[in-house]
């Protein structure tokens, strides 16, 4: 019964200059299912979906809609055939209402000037709201709206579109454990009602729990299509990675020496009390919410947020952090979890990016382009950063591989702290192990590092103590042995 | 900035697109016109351009850090006024009137700096103000009369020649190849680049961006300060309005030559091919007689042409 198929994408392929980015691809999509999409970063996900949106148009292949042929020259295309894709990064309008965002471009209008019919708009809005079963309130401007609530509106706006196919890239990398079972409820209904979701993510568990069929990729090619019932969570990252993965986390020595960071009550604008120590070959986890205040500490401590009150020691002096600046000369180093805001400048090069931070230390009023050189092809070799020169624009890299850019260059300043914001966010499974590995070796070698992250499995495998954050306060030590996921979500949430 | 290799064609284009495009017109203009191609033209050319040529060099530095100067045609009219009083005969040394009229294109570059780092004003605000600013100070300075009677020696800056080369042409060679090794190969020249890309990256690095912005910001309007005495030198007198809508030339030349308007990415030789893509056109049209207001009109097709051509390679 091939024609059961809602859409049929096959033998499609796509070349960049230089990359083939897609070989041969294919996706069948039932009606009612949710239909997962894995692979590493680079693996192909994005670019199948920008040419299913209409984004981009593929060298090779049909896609055929209810068996149909369809071309698409542009997303309105797309969407007039029935996809819609809700963005890992949301684009809303931000000033206007939620209702307006809904149906932007597609008004309701009376009248011989084509008012828009301002009641219908806000009616039919409220409408589906109610058919999606969430209360937001339609005449709210959108800025006020959470980031999970944005994505209900984007569901919406789906929906009104009559739309067949729902695209969902990364929806749960930016909301909470209780956000993400309403979306996996919203989902489950959507489907009853024979709507089709393709969904995008990394994290293993998620995508166990909705899938119904999961089609795995890896360097632009199809590898397989199983029913989520017949994987388990070792098989599927086999199949992503094709290779076996060992243990991701490994046991390391824990050789702990003597206390290099010290915070005693640090006070600021969104967090309060803060005290904590940090030894030297330690790695100190930081859990909880999203919005609890872990990142403004860490933030702090670095000298991009301004410290109301208290007292940080670093190697038992006392040291006034006002600027990122004094930070590093402390010997204290941050990768941020936002790498794009505040870790590369994406239209430089990979080499200019590696050494940006040190060029003080190593350089007067010239550089030394040949030193400069040699510094950044050795970093890149270090980092297994996969660019064809050290001169490529960091932009045109993979997630991970920019990461690891961030990483080489905080590191090259050799600081004693370091501090990891979500370093495995948005990056696939084999560069999250390399990252890991990384993190494990720092610590190896003596340095003290802090690492903040969502995911629990990489909090309690990696850290030897763990400190759970709420409200801009530390609620709870807990040490590696007592460290569970489900202790650790108590006191998050309280 | 930094390229990946060349692989084809297309991608040889991308990186010299201008460049060809100026050798294209050349060879247009000297196939139209049998005066274009002559020794003593391309000196005229080279001239004429070397004015908005030390401009387009400094607003260069601030483009590539992110921001804008629309200053730089009024701060020609003051440095030029302040300079031209101190360069009658038998008065001062000329080092006087050249230092006054560099220092005062410093200070006005201080002060929008200031103003845009410390005072957190958009740019464009800061050097509009200023812009009317400068002019205002430029004609109270001289009570709104050109400053006339120069010495022999100030003169000699605009129009004198040295070993045959007018000197403001051998000022626009050493702007050029002192702003290519800044920029290029000195500390404070990358991180122009890179708090241009990402303000926030540039800090998290522990660069001082304020200090930066502000390098960059003294850097344009002290070379528009040199201009203004180029200036005031070859027409003999300080004139309180000249200079106006120079800066548009300027920012013109440095569109063209490529670089990016958002900031972060750009080369002096982006703007030096600019700069010549502009006055060559302007030459050329005047040996073809063709009317100034159909100038206006090509010139401004090929400033958005550049922009477009750059766009489609910018993938």
């Amino acid at each position: 019964m091939s024609s059961s198929y809602l859409l049929q994408a096959e033998n499609i392929s796509k070349s960049f200059p230089g990359v083939k980015a897609l070989d041969n691809v294919q996706l069948l999509i039932e009606k009612g299912k949710v239909h997962a999409v894995m692979g590493e970063n680079g693996a192909g996900k994005s670019t199948l979906m920008k040419i299913l949106i209409g984004m981009i148009k593929p060298d090779h292949g049909s896609i055929m809609m209810n068996g149909r042929e369809v071309t698409f020259h542009s997303v309105h295309d797309a969407i007039l055939a029935g996809f819609s894709m809700i963005h890992q990064e949301l684009l809303p309008f931000p000033e206007l209402t939620v209702a307006e965002n809904i149906f932007m471009g597609r008004e309701p209008v009376t009248g011989f000037f084509g008012w828009i019919n301002r009641k219908k708009l806000y009616r039919d809005a409220g409408k589906l709201m109610e058919k999606l079963g969430v209360s937001i309130k339609v005449n709210r401007k959108m800025k006020e709206l959470s980031i999970a609530e944005m994505q209900m509106v984007e569901i919406a706006k789906a929906l009104s579109n009559r739309a067949e196919i729902i695209i969902m890239d990364e929806p749960t990398s930016a909301i909470s454990g209780r956000e993400v079972q309403v979306l996996f409820n919203i989902i489950r209904d959507l489907t009853k009602q024979g709507i089709a979701i393709i969904y995008i993510s990394h994290k293993m568990d998620e995508i166990l729990e909705i899938a119904d069929t999961i089609t795995v990729m890896r360097d632009g090619k199809y590898i397989a299509t199983h029913p989520a019932s017949a994987l388990n969570s070792e098989y599927l990252i086999n199949l992503i990675v094709g290779r076996e993965l060992n243990a991701i986390f490994e046991k390391r020595n824990t050789n702990k020496g003597e206390i290099l960071l010290s915070v005693e009550n640090l006070e600021g604008e969104k967090f309060s009390g803060i005290s904590f120590g940090l030894r030297r070959g330690e790695i100190l986890g930081i859990a909880g919410l999203m919005g609890a205040g872990r990142t403004e500490i860490m933030e702090a401590l670095f000298g991009l947020r301004r410290i109301a009150s208290g007292t940080v020691y670093v190697k038992g002096q006392k040291v006034n952090i006002r600027s990122p600046r004094h930070a590093i000369a402390n010997g204290i180093g941050l990768i941020s979890e936002d790498r794009k805001h505040t870790g590369l400048v994406l239209s430089s090069s990979v080499k200019h990016n590696i050494t940006l931070a040190s060029l003080a230390k190593n350089d007067g009023v010239f550089l030394h382009p040949d030193k400069e050189k040699k510094i950044a092809d050795a970093k890149i070799k270090e980092f297994n950063i996969k660019t064809p020169s050290a001169n490529q624009v960091v932009n045109f890299l993979s997630g991970g591989n920019q990461q690891k850019v961030v990483l080489a260059k905080v590191l090259l300043n050799d600081p004693d702290i370091i501090i990891f914001d979500e370093p495995t966010r948005g990056i696939d499974i084999g560069a999250k192990t390399e990252i890991y590995k990384m993190i494990t070796a720092l610590a190896e070698k003596g340095k003290a590092v802090i690492m903040i992250s969502s995911e629990l499995p990489e909090i309690i495998g990696l850290s030897d103590r763990v400190l759970v954050v709420r409200g801009g306060t530390i609620v709870k030590e807990l040490k590696g042995e007592e460290c569970s996921q489900e202790l650790i979500m108590q006191y998050a949430m309280n | 900035m930094s390229f990946a290799k060349i692989k084809s064609p297309a991608d040889y284009f991308s990186r010299y697109g201008i460049f060809i495009a100026l050798i294209v017109i050349c060879i247009a203009l000297s196939v139209a016109t049998p005066n274009f191609f002559t020794a003593q033209n391309m000196l005229i050319v080279l001239r004429q351009v070397s004015i908005n040529g030390i401009l387009a060099i400094g607003v260069t530095y601030v483009i590539i850090a992110g921001g804008i100067d629309l200053s730089l045609g009024s701060v020609i009219a003051l440095t030029g006024v302040v300079a031209a009083s101190f360069a009658h005969p038998g008065t001062y040394p000329l080092l006087v009137p050249v230092l006054l009229g560099l220092l005062t294109g410093v200070v006005v570059g201080l002060l929008n700096g200031l103003t845009i780092t410390k005072g957190k004003v958009a740019p464009f605000i800061v050097t509009l103000g200023m812009m009317t600013i400068a002019r205002g100070l430029a004609l109270v300075w001289s009570k709104g009369r050109p400053v006339t009677n120069l010495s022999k020696e100030f003169n000699f800056i605009g129009g004198g020649d040295l070993l045959f080369v007018p000197v403001p042409i051998l000022l626009f060679v050493l702007v050029i190849i002192v702003s290519a090794v800044i920029l290029k190969y000195t500390r404070i020249g990358r991180y122009i680049y890179a708090v241009g890309g990402n303000e926030n990256a540039a800090a998290a690095s522990g660069i001082r961006v304020n200090r930066v912005k502000l390098f960059a910001y003294i850097m344009c309007s002290g070379l528009a300060g040199l201009a203004g005495i180029v200036l005031a030198s070859r027409i003999t007198t300080g004139q309180p309005n000249a200079g106006i809508a120079y800066e548009l030339d300027a920012i013109a030349a440095v569109v063209i030559g490529g670089t990016s308007l958002l900031g972060g990415r750009g080369s002096i030789a982006g703007t030096v091919i600019g700069v010549l893509i502009i006055g060559i056109i302007n030459n050329g049209l005047d040996l073809l007689n063709v009317s100034s207001y159909y100038q206006q009109i090509i010139k401004g097709v090929i400033i958005v042409g550049a922009v477009l051509l750059d766009r489609r390679n910018a993938r």
